[in-house]
């Protein structure tokens, strides 16, 4: 017994100091630069251009969808788009097998290349993705659809690539629901206005009369639910974007706020105010039953869901100041969460689920932030004059909300603009809009 | 009781066994053992008193002396003695070729320490390497000729090593060199491990023979898909760095090579 102990310590002791030969060097750093992509025109031949022109008038489609991708991937701040002035290669032959050489002598480290064919009267667009430091291929797709769609074929393009190199769902094939404005701060007309998420094909969805407030996208499907005021009365809106139908979901007594769908699309949930007094309410649209979440005598605004649909969040006075809790679904176990200076609204539970993205006041600042569910590692991401009404990317990664210019005592010099904000704080952009705007809302995929 | 004895032998030697199998190392490709004595053997002489001295001396030292140090008669004892755990697990054709070489000496200054082969070579080598070479290959082959390939780098270059490793220069040459070849992927997750290990086979040179991913099941799993990214990325850092700042010397110690890329300071903050 004894050798076999003493054995197994030496074989043991062995492969210990055996296993210290080989050199290890911890690389803790790189750069944060974005990675140099270069995306090639899309290849078109001379029978399949004729066709498309006919179509879509004189369009170079090759290039129009690789500028979307372009200014799409330049947007998320995580790639740096060559120039394609640059590029050595011509589009028909990197589509086949690029030269990897021409490729990194410009410092590209990916490439997408395509090809856009007419097959009958539909659209084939096909691409590739190139590692051009591997020297291989990485991804190879193709998609038909009728010509006039081929923006959604850029932006769905640019999905794939993002989930290739990022590992992360993109958010490009979606679109953008906001409150559009117009006329003096006294006498704005707000419409409620759609468009794609790079701004492309604005359509207005109301026509003005009525005000509309807090658009909000189901997260299932292209429904959304706002609130408008009919005759002074607040009322929760439905409308389906596909179809246009729209229906009132019902008439609440006395002011009802920020209405928004729970993750699988069933319910609302929203806040109204009751004999003076908000509270948090859902109510199911197949059976249209109302059921009330919180009673207490505070404020209670603004709930979210948590993607699982397990959880709250929702902004309250209880405790003197405005502040953000988290209570389960049914009402029970209420926990505050947010315990720093300044006072905290409108929660939005990330789609991922590991963040809550929140608006916060403090000295006269407005701050949009990121906190845990939890409510510990809180980071203020921008800080404004005023802004608020965070949304969330579908990933989970990108915040669109809306800022507001300080005006004048006629309001004059007034404006309402849409801004994202990535979560590593650094790159925020305006959203370009055809008219003022607030009050934005992101949509889920259009495609899965 | 005697039962209880056996139940606990038996859970004993049962945790040593698992413990031994699961360990990582168990998982590393067998190393040329010969080889790498053999370099280490060199660099211990060449160090001489210069582990103890701070790195801007150690530098200024090398320069003075470059090809005609003495290398024997300074070297620190500790640090010979450093060497023995190694030569403890060397598989036993190994050790009785070291017993060999112990009967063969002549010199009785140079006899302080187990591995007494190593001043001796040096000595010997300052005067005919390719003699010293001859005389290894009487045990063996193999070793000579790895010795032969070293001596022709060593006589001539800078011998900036530590018997183990890299020295800290030229890690940190390789740390930056590296640095800025590798575009982290900003979209990984805030709560996940983002650690990926890449071993390397390198030429003389610093180019890049193969490369391998240590965790590579981790990519397949669900959930995962960020991990490949990662591993992506690190590969396109070294392929953007080759050839990549190696040491001049000791291609035995770092032919293979690993390297841990650690995302989680520089996206955690």
């Amino acid at each position: 017994m004894k050798k076999k102990i003493v054995t197994i310590i030496s074989f043991f002791i062995f492969f210990s100091f055996n296993s210290h030969a080989l050199i290890e060097v911890d690389i803790t750093r790189g750069n944060l630069n974005p990675l140099p992509v270069a995306v090639s025109p899309l290849f078109i031949d001379s029978t399949s251009e004729n066709k498309i022109s006919k179509e879509l008038g004189n369009l170079n489609i090759g290039l129009e969808i690789s500028t979307i991708i372009e200014n799409n991937l330049k947007k998320t701040g995580l790639f740096n788009p060559l120039n394609q002035d640059a590029f050595i290669q011509k589009p028909d032959i990197a589509h086949l097998k690029p030269r990897f050489e021409d490729w990194q002598l410009i410092k590209a480290q990916a490439l997408i290349t395509g090809k856009v064919e007419m097959l009958e009267n539909n659209l084939r667009i096909e691409f590739r993705l190139w590692d051009i430091l591997a020297g291989r291929e990485m991804l190879a797709l193709a998609f038909t659809t009728v010509p006039n769609n081929y923006r959604r074929v850029g932006h769905i393009i640019t999905d794939k690539v993002y989930q290739r190199l990022t590992g992360e769902q993109g958010y490009f094939d979606t679109r953008i629901i906001y409150v559009a404005e117009e006329g003096p701060k006294t006498q704005r007309i707000k419409k409620l206005a759609i468009m794609d998420q790079d701004g492309a094909n604005t359509k207005y969805l109301t026509l003005g009369n009525e005000l509309v407030l807090t658009p909000r996208f189901n997260p299932t499907n292209q429904m959304v639910t706002y609130l408008s005021y009919f005759r002074n009365l607040p009322r929760v809106y439905l409308l389906d974007i596909e179809t246009g139908v729209q229906e009132v979901v019902g008439t609440f007594p006395g002011m009802t706020f920020a209405p928004r769908f729970s993750p699988d699309g069933k319910k609302i949930i929203m806040s109204f105010a009751k004999d003076g007094n908000s509270d948090i309410y859902t109510m199911n649209l197949e059976s249209r039953e109302v059921e009330q979440i919180t009673d207490h005598p505070s404020i209670d605004t603004s709930p979210s869901y948590s993607p699982n649909g397990k959880f709250i969040t929702f902004n309250s006075d209880r405790s003197g100041y405005q502040q953000i809790y988290v209570m389960r679904s049914d009402g029970s176990n209420v926990k505050r969460i947010s315990f720093g200076t300044g006072i905290y609204g409108t929660p939005v539970w990330s789609p991922r689920g590991d963040l809550i993205a929140f608006t916060k006041l403090h000295k006269g600042k407005f701050y949009i932030g990121v906190m845990r569910i939890d409510g510990k590692g809180e980071r203020l991401l921008t800080e404004n004059y005023y802004q608020e009404a965070p949304s969330w990317s579908p990933n989970g990664r990108v915040l669109i909300f809306y800022r507001e210019t300080k005006s004048g005592d006629q309001g004059e010099g007034f404006s309402a603009t849409l801004w994202s904000i990535d979560l590593t704080g650094y790159n925020e952009r305006k959203v370009e809009t055809l008219t003022d705007a607030s009050d934005p809302s992101w949509s889920s995929l259009l495609t899965k | 009781m005697t039962k209880s004895i056996f139940i606990s032998t038996f859970f004993h030697i049962f945790m040593i066994i698992l413990t031994a199998l699961s360990l990582p190392f168990m998982r590393r490709a067998p190393l040329d053992l010969p080889a790498i004595v053999s370099v280490e053997f060199i660099q211990i002489g060449d160090k001489t008193n210069l582990p103890f001295a701070p790195k801007a001396k150690k530098i200024l030292e090398k320069i003075k002396k470059e090809q005609e140090r003495v290398v024997s008669e300074q070297a620190p004892p500790k640090l010979v003695k450093k060497e023995k755990p190694d030569a403890v697990p060397l598989p036993k054709e190994k050790i009785k070729k070291k017993e060999k070489i112990k009967k063969n000496k002549q010199n009785p200054e140079k006899i302080e320490t187990e591995i007494r082969q190593v001043s001796e070579f040096e000595k010997k080598e300052i005067f005919d390497p390719n003699q010293i070479a001859a005389l290894i290959d009487k045990s063996k082959e193999e070793t000579a000729e790895e010795i032969k390939k070293n001596n022709k780098l060593t006589q001539s270059q800078d011998k900036s090593i530590v018997s183990s490793g890299l020295t800290l220069s030229e890690e940190d040459a390789l740390k930056a060199q590296i640095f800025g070849c590798w575009s982290v992927p900003l979209g990984l997750p805030y709560n996940e491990d983002l650690l990926v290990r890449i071993k390397l086979e390198l030429n003389p040179d610093g180019s890049i023979v193969n490369t391998e991913i240590l965790d590579h099941a981790r990519m397949n799993k669900p959930g995962q898909s960020f991990y490949k990214v990662l591993a992506e990325s690190a590969l396109r850092a070294v392929k953007l760095c080759q050839p990549l700042r190696v040491p001049a010397t000791g291609f035995e110690r770092w032919k293979d090579l690993q390297l841990n890329f650690d995302a989680n300071e520089m996206l955690k903050g």
